[in-house]
């Protein structure tokens, strides 16, 4: 069973981790880059297959080479065997289709054809949804998305999901597919594990797992010999090596054309706020005044 | 039953030093062999007092099923034992290297969390070559049946695992023992319960204020009118850096006299004896508790049924021969005798067979003699016989008996030293307190020193501990809230007192529709899990789910 899973490295939107400059615009260079959180959801289906059925897992992100970090935070969240990284100029600015495009074409270049590619619930950055289900159109596989729990049944050749379906009532529907298929795991996946030998495996996974990230950052240190690329599980391909058309991929090839950007507004603390004493007739009144107009519904 | 179910040859539950050396055993027999561990680490759930025995006469030790425990495991090797027989200020101590000695190749003092998690890790890699392993965060809450038959285990946290043995090593609160019946919690005389504090030491405290080596330790014990009439006594072991400092009581002693087991504990802590070795700064890492079998009325002669076969406190088998307790030995032993029953029963195709081959060699190795003295059951028993009982001490305090101690000083320390007497003595108040009282009001002389000691409150207590709140899911429920059913726990539950909101139970008046009732409630969230409860109130007591509840630290 080979997995693969693909990872974006998004900004650290946490509280005093962005920064901004003076027209409101994210300065990329001044937030850290960490892995796209819905990411992590589809990380742990791709353990959750890897100790219930064996086999390996591949990460998969597109991004300039410090994207390498947040692959190797995966590694050591999922236990990953192999990373490759998707780099170089003109893979940059892409939207949603330009590396769809682009990542599609890394995984039909695997050695090993994935039985099983996972993809996060949207980006933290994008919010879009896109790039997971444009991939697997690429891929031109069964796409299950929402996926809230997950069996395979190797020996069947499909796999089994219960995926959350949100209306006026949120429903659970459970599906078939074949193998080899693409997963877009929701932020409510839960991996179980309720066999021992799962978990006893779990557990060797993550005696080894640890060791080998330990390993891999160290040829991320400075002070190293070695250059990253020249750890045997890691692979970064340009678009030279994938055969990609430059006219396709970047921001040549994306035909999403972006209309403006809107500031983001500010947090409630820093809006001006009044401070009105109940008991200021006057003052009371004029609170009045101003919330008349909401009263009817407005 | 369905053929889904995970099978192993062995599932081992509980990663204490009893499972631990069933589970080694059998992974060198190549037997695939599954520990099931409910806290998050071994150790986390447990407590000693603090020693463990390796006896001349045991077939098995802790250090030969493990090479490198005392290395790696233990803290001191205790090579000096004391007892101290008080009464007031009056102190007369008397050397029990004699007892301490007899049958032991070697005591140390230990911690559990250090010690079982280390046992754990070797326990896990020999058991993982035979395909099985050692998991953690898993509790076994019951016995899998097919009909009337045991024939694996269900958890809290897995699907049904079959076995063809089950080595229950879940301590003294064991659920599968009362699944299978083979225990109750019905008689408080038939368990003691133990509190403990670890105190940290500065470097090189102990070994100036105790005058040992560096890689000595001691024992010190203590009995006598410290205690406020209830039968039991003190301890203090030295580990590498900190004492174990406690009390043992039986627990009907505890329920009758409506003691506060803290209280007790705190008797000890501010006892001037104990002032050089505390020294001017008092720093409790840690407060615990546990309830221990007197396996002397409750050690089961036939702890198996089925497939199940019992070791450790979860058979009875902790051996209190005199001041000297000796549990975690006994449960090695075991162990690993249970162990080499399966493999012998198995070598012969005939696994069902274990259970018998495990009684006797608990038998042929003398080892239910020692929880079991013959000497016991004819003279010592009698002792506890009320009318005998009363007599006996009655005596003891007369000026007759008073003439006898003084005449007999220090002959007396012999006494104390002699396995034959100790291990027949009668569990009565003549032994725990009116003897030392007497021999330190007619031999003592007075301590010195000024004890400062501010024992921690027992809200900081219980503070100061770890735990992971299963919100919602009580691992205790109240079957009767009457005071008259259940109120002894106010007082006997370690962690609860009277007066005292923020413990387990809580004794309040309800008035209802013009009466007015006294009830007791219960607050699960501060559990030490020693089970005082479940023996002294009308309660369902399971333990929590896996890795759930208190986390010791030290233990």
């Amino acid at each position: 069973m080979h997995t693969v899973v693909l990872t974006k490295g998004v900004p650290d939107f946490r509280e005093g981790q962005v920064s901004f400059d003076d027209d409101g615009h994210l300065e990329r260079g001044k937030t850290p880059t960490v892995m796209n959180p819905n990411d992590r959801h589809a990380l742990r289906a791709a353990l959750q297959t890897k100790v219930r059925n064996g086999g390996t897992v591949s990460l998969m992100s597109m991004g300039p080479p410090g994207y390498m970090e947040v692959l190797q935070e995966g590694m050591r969240d999922v236990y990953a065997d192999d990373l490759y990284l998707l780099s170089d100029r003109e893979m940059g600015a892409a939207d949603t289709w330009a590396t769809a495009m682009t990542v599609a074409t890394g995984i039909q270049k695997l050695a090993d054809p994935p039985d099983l590619v996972f993809a996060g619930f949207k980006t933290a950055d994008g919010e879009t949804g896109h790039t997971g289900p444009q991939t697997e159109w690429c891929l031109d596989m069964p796409l299950v998305t929402h996926v809230i729990s997950l069996d395979i049944a190797e020996d069947e050749g499909i796999l089994r999901a219960k995926r959350l379906v949100e209306g006026d009532v949120e429903e659970i529907e459970t599906v078939e597919a074949p193998l080899p298929a693409f997963v877009v795991a929701d932020p409510e996946f839960e991996p179980t594990y309720r066999r021992a030998d799962h978990r006893l495996r779990h557990k060797d996974l993550r005696e080894t797992a640890g060791d080998r990230a330990d390993e891999f950052g160290e040829y991320l240190d400075d002070g190293s010999d070695l250059d990253p690329t020249d750890w045997d599980r890691f692979t970064m391909w340009d678009h030279a090596a994938l055969n990609l058309d430059p006219d396709y991929i970047g921001l040549d090839g994306s035909p999403t054309i972006v209309a403006g950007v809107d500031p983001i507004p500010k947090a409630p603390s820093e809006r001006e706020a009044t401070v009105v004493d109940p008991n200021d007739d006057a003052a009371m009144g004029g609170v009045v005044e101003e919330l008349a107009p909401y009263a009817g519904g407005d | 039953m369905t053929d889904d179910y995970e099978h192993y040859e062995a599932v081992v539950v509980g990663a204490g030093p009893g499972g631990a050396a069933a589970a080694a055993t059998l992974a060198r027999n190549g037997v695939e062999t599954l520990v099931l561990e409910r806290g998050v680490d071994a150790g986390s759930k447990n407590v000693s007092g603090g020693l463990i025995y390796a006896e001349e006469s045991s077939p098995y030790t802790i250090d030969e099923l493990f090479p490198g425990f005392r290395e790696e495991a233990s803290d001191r090797e205790v090579t000096e034992h004391y007892i101290h027989n008080v009464a007031g200020r009056e102190v007369k101590t008397f050397d029990l290297g004699e007892l301490h000695h007899h049958d032991t190749e070697w005591a140390d003092s230990v911690l559990r969390r250090k010690m079982d998690s280390w046992l754990a890790r070797e326990v896990h890699e020999m058991t993982r070559e035979t395909g099985g392993g050692l998991l953690t965060e898993v509790r076994v809450n019951g016995l899998l049946r097919e009909g009337a038959e045991i024939v694996g285990v269900t958890c809290d946290e897995l699907d049904p695992i079959e076995a063809d043995v089950i080595i229950a090593a879940d301590g003294v609160n064991s659920e599968l023992a009362r699944d299978a019946g083979l225990m109750d919690w019905e008689e408080p005389d038939e368990w003691f319960q133990g509190v403990k504090a670890v105190v940290d030491m500065p470097e090189g405290a102990i070994e100036g204020r105790f005058d040992v080596d560096g890689d000595e330790g001691v024992a010190h014990l203590f009995s006598g009118d410290l205690f406020e009439n209830v039968r039991g006594g003190g301890f203090l072991y030295t580990n590498d850096e900190s004492l174990s400092i406690g009390t043992v009581f039986h627990l009907d002693s505890i329920a009758d006299e409506r003691a506060e087991p803290q209280e007790l504990l705190d008797n000890l802590l501010t006892h001037p004896l104990l002032t050089d070795w505390l020294g001017g700064e008092y720093d409790e890492l840690e407060y615990s508790a546990k309830l221990v079998p007197d396996s002397k009325k409750v050690a089961h002669p036939s702890p198996y049924r089925d497939r199940l076969l019992l070791v450790g406190d979860a058979a009875g088998q902790m051996q209190a021969q005199g001041p000297i307790i000796k549990g975690m030995n006994h449960a090695v032993t075991a162990g690993a005798l249970a162990a080499e029953a399966f493999v012998d029963a198995r070598s012969r195709g005939d696994t069902d067979a274990a259970g018998e081959r495990y009684v006797a060699k608990l038998e042929a190795e003398g080892v239910m003699d020692k929880l079991r003295p013959t000497r016991y059951r004819t003279l010592g028993k009698l002792g506890e016989v009320g009318p005998v009982a009363s007599a006996m001490d009655a005596v003891t305090d007369s000026v007759v008996g008073r003439a006898a101690i003084s005449a007999l000083g220090d002959r007396a320390e012999s006494l104390f030293n002699s396995p034959f007497l100790m291990g027949m003595l009668p569990d009565t108040r003549m032994g725990y307190v009116t003897v030392p009282t007497v021999i330190a009001e007619e031999l003592g002389e007075p301590v010195d020193g000024l004890n400062t000691v501010e024992p921690p409150e027992l809200d900081d207590r219980i503070g100061d501990l770890t735990y992971d709140v299963d919100e919602g899911n009580p691992h205790i429920e109240l079957r009767d809230n009457a005071f008259a059913a259940s109120g002894t726990a106010v007082t006997a539950c370690p962690v609860s007192a009277e007066d005292f909101g923020g413990g387990c139970y809580r004794d309040e008046y309800v008035g209802t529709n013009g009466t007015e009732e006294h009830v007791v409630s219960l607050d699960t969230q501060p559990c030490v899990e020693c089970g005082t409860c479940a023996v002294v109130a009308d309660t369902d007591w399971t333990h929590p789910r896996g890795g759930k509840g208190v986390e010791y630290e030290r233990g």
